[in-house]
């Protein structure tokens, strides 16, 4: 399944000039963000102990443990670049799906294809709205 | 002496019996299991009547039904065959379940618009036609309003809204998965031909344009009614700051 940076950078564009014959720009293209940003906090682990096939994740907006339900086996994305091309682009991924609730603030569980590298916490992911229940 | 003895304690025991049958028969229904305890020791008639069989004669005018076995079927007789398979060959499995098709979200009606997810128009908004016998869903943009043609989508990859299109009248009964179906290419055997071939230009057959102006006529007049559909299904659907999709209701 791809990922497609054909959005990423909206362009602006030169629409007409005003009175005193500035340009006035506007967008190119309509927003799309079709995900949820989500933080990577790190990995399932007790106090001394971590455990690295399940990572935690705090979804932006999410708060309680009850709103969670909307969320689960929805596909997570965790996006890096690297500096040899494969498969056309720099950018590479690592996909998973939201597994559980952790604890009761809205913190979530995902699974991922591989385990998340070390240097992911801290770090972005994206949490699509796919597979939808809606 | 003894054989008095005997016969007293004979008599004693049979009554002891006795008693003990009629306590099990009390206790016991007809029909059920015999109760665990080891000693209570039923006679014939005792567990012949606990068994319920006289019921069951009873009901059928006092003889016990007889079930006539099924006649065996004849075997039909037949030859050796003229040939063994040298290695045994795998026999598949017997498949018991049935795949069906995915069970329509009560959400989506044709009519309804959607929001796809992913895919070449992620984001759009497009009205649903009719599920396929596939279980994908057939939807259109209207081409004329946002660029999206009739196309197949998963329900998983779909979003429905509360938004609806009045689409009675469309005729989509001719449109199912074969409609859609890529056209299989032709696989050529040696690299010449391979070379040769020019890729199949995407070109859109006339049919295909013709299907979809019939299918989008109605719905377009029927999107004109609507204040701001237009519009609406023109836009592209995005989340921004502050918004949370477990809180909206789409």
């Amino acid at each position: 399944r791809g990922l497609s940076w054909g959005h990423a950078s909206r362009a602006m564009v030169v629409k007409g000039k005003k009175a005193d014959g500035t340009p006035v720009k506007a967008w190119k293209s309509q927003p799309c963000r079709l995900y949820v940003k989500g933080a990577i906090l790190g990995f399932k682990r007790g106090l001394r102990n971590q455990h690295e096939g399940t990572s935690l994740i705090k979804i932006e907006g999410l708060q309680d443990k009850k709103d969670v339900d909307f969320y689960l086996g929805k596909r997570v994305v965790y996006i890096y670049k690297a500096i040899r091309e494969v498969q056309g682009t720099k950018f590479r991924t690592i996909w998973g799906r939201v597994t559980r609730a952790h604890g009761s603030n809205g913190t979530v569980r995902a699974k991922f294809a591989r385990n998340l590298p070390a240097k992911s916490m801290g770090g972005k992911c994206r949490v699509m709205l796919y597979p939808s229940r809606v | 002496m003894p054989a008095t003895t005997a016969r007293k304690a004979g008599k004693r025991s049979v009554s002891k019996a006795k008693k003990v049958v009629r306590k099990v028969l009390s206790r016991t229904k007809i029909g059920k299991k015999a109760p665990h305890n080891e000693s209570a020791t039923v006679g014939r008639s005792a567990s012949y009547k606990r068994s319920g069989k006289w019921a069951v004669k009873a009901k059928n005018k006092g003889k016990f039904p007889v079930v006539k076995a099924p006649a065996k079927k004849e075997e039909a007789k037949t030859k050796a065959p003229r040939f063994y398979a040298a290695e045994d060959v795998p026999k598949p499995f017997n498949r018991r379940n049935v795949v069906k098709p995915a069970k329509l979200r009560d959400s989506i009606t044709p009519g309804t618009v959607l929001i796809l997810l992913a895919g070449r128009f992620r984001g759009k908004r497009v009205v649903f036609l009719k599920q396929l016998p596939s279980g994908l869903l057939m939807v259109t943009g209207p081409y004329k309003v946002n660029g999206v043609p009739i196309r197949r989508v998963n329900q998983a990859f779909v979003i429905a809204t509360t938004t609806k299109v009045d689409v009675t009248g469309v005729d989509v009964a001719k449109f199912d998965d074969a409609y859609f179906a890529k056209a299989a290419v032709k696989k050529s055997k040696n690299a010449d031909e391979f070379f040769a071939t020019a890729k199949p230009t995407e070109e859109l057959s006339p049919a295909r344009k013709a299907d979809q102006k019939a299918v989008d006529s109605k719905i377009l007049a029927a999107v004109k009614k609507q204040e701001f559909l237009k519009p609406y299904l023109n836009s592209r659907f995005s989340l921004s700051k502050g918004q949370n999709p477990h809180a909206m209701v789409f």
